[in-house]
């Protein structure tokens, strides 16, 4: 049937998106919160983090664009980039704006640009990716059925 | 500011009012389901300087009585751009009207330096982020017992305080009944007003 289709497909590219690191515990977290009464309440929080990160972004590339590199308000928007990464759980871009944090601390500009583009590449990556999760999402619950809990990963 | 009403009315289970003070839109977001998931009243604020305007130490009056805001629970973000969380203790635990609600401040870094600073200055708790569902129910039934403790201690008060209204420390030489005793009977000392722990404590059943 559809929906069983569509749940198996669903928890098969979960499982992959974890095993690549693109997501952690912390997105499984955020499916809990998910009920009857709430039931877009993940993708309400991934569309806040998309907003936030492209202006994040928008911001990182400024600050690095100037002759002289205020390092600490570099600093200040990756660390809030790493924190909104850290709350729903992507993985890989919350570990590169650990790396790019260490970078803005020796200051060092041509690394915290290689970051930069680095940085983007990831959450790009893992927009896709969620985009098309929570399609997935969207299309069970059109079809009638429960969206699968990932919580082996929890 | 956002005020939302938790929709766990039927549980029994007393609902604890919480202000959430974070600047990152996605935190609010998401502390804010963690709490209303667990039955709590939240109010959720971007900044310190709203979170004292809302908690009425700004110096403004607040339009509504102090009773109905209630707040049983602060949870601050420690960094913010402008008041930091720690700041913002700070001024919570300074205060003679706030310094009893207490306050659990939570980071994205875990620095034994800063917990440690949280925690002198009177934190409850301090919670690595991200938070999960597991800490807030943990924070929620914590703070249940202690307001519950609170509610005996005040009832406890109150009937002392009727039994003994007259026995105030000036009379004491005067009344026979209390000649032997050492303890003032006067209501205020019946709360324990020992100085906050300066470890760390872990969250376990009394």
């Amino acid at each position: 049937m559809e929906v069983d289709q569509l749940q198996r497909s669903f928890l098969e590219y979960s499982r992959l998106l974890f095993h690549e690191g693109f997501l952690d515990g912390q997105f499984s977290q955020l499916q809990l919160l998910q009920d009857e009464s709430n039931p877009d309440f993940v993708l309400e929080v991934v569309s806040l983090f998309f907003e936030d990160s492209e202006r994040l972004l928008n911001d990182l590339t400024i600050a690095l664009d100037q002759q002289n590199v205020d390092f600490k308000k570099l600093d200040a928007h990756v660390h809030q980039f790493k924190g909104s990464s850290s709350s729903i759980g992507a993985q890989r871009v919350k570990n590169v704006c650990i790396a790019f944090r260490n970078l803005c601390d020796e200051q060092n500009a041509e690394g915290c640009l290689r970051c930069l583009q680095q940085v983007k590449q990831e959450y790009l990556l893992v927009k896709t990716k969620l985009e098309a999760l929570l399609r997935l999402e969207q299309q069970i619950v059109a079809a009638g059925g429960a969206i699968p809990m990932l919580n082996e990963f929890c | 500011m956002e005020e939302m009403r938790s929709d766990c009315s039927s549980s029994g289970v007393q609902e604890l009012h919480v202000l959430a003070v974070d600047d990152s839109l996605v935190d609010r977001k998401v502390i804010e389901r963690l709490l209303k998931i667990s039955c709590c009243k939240v109010t959720a604020v971007e900044s310190g300087r709203r979170a004292l305007q809302y908690l009425g130490l700004d110096g403004e009056r607040s339009s509504v009585g102090f009773d109905e805001l209630k707040v049983n629970l602060i949870m601050t973000d420690y960094s913010m751009p402008g008041m930091t969380g720690y700041e913002l203790l700070k001024k919570i635990k300074g205060s003679s009207k706030l310094r009893e609600i207490p306050v659990v401040v939570m980071s994205s870094e875990n620095v034994l330096a800063r917990i440690d600073r949280c925690l002198e200055e009177g934190a409850e708790e301090f919670l690595v982020k991200p938070v999960k569902l597991s800490d807030v129910e943990r924070l929620r039934d914590f703070i249940l017992k202690g307001e519950e403790k609170s509610e005996r201690e005040f009832s406890h008060k109150r009937k002392m305080s009727d039994d003994s209204c007259t026995l105030t420390p000036s009379s004491m030489a005067s009344s026979p009944s209390s000649s032997d005793s050492d303890l003032p009977l006067s209501p205020m000392s019946i709360v324990s007003d020992e100085p906050r722990p300066k470890r760390a404590r872990l969250l376990d059943d009394n």
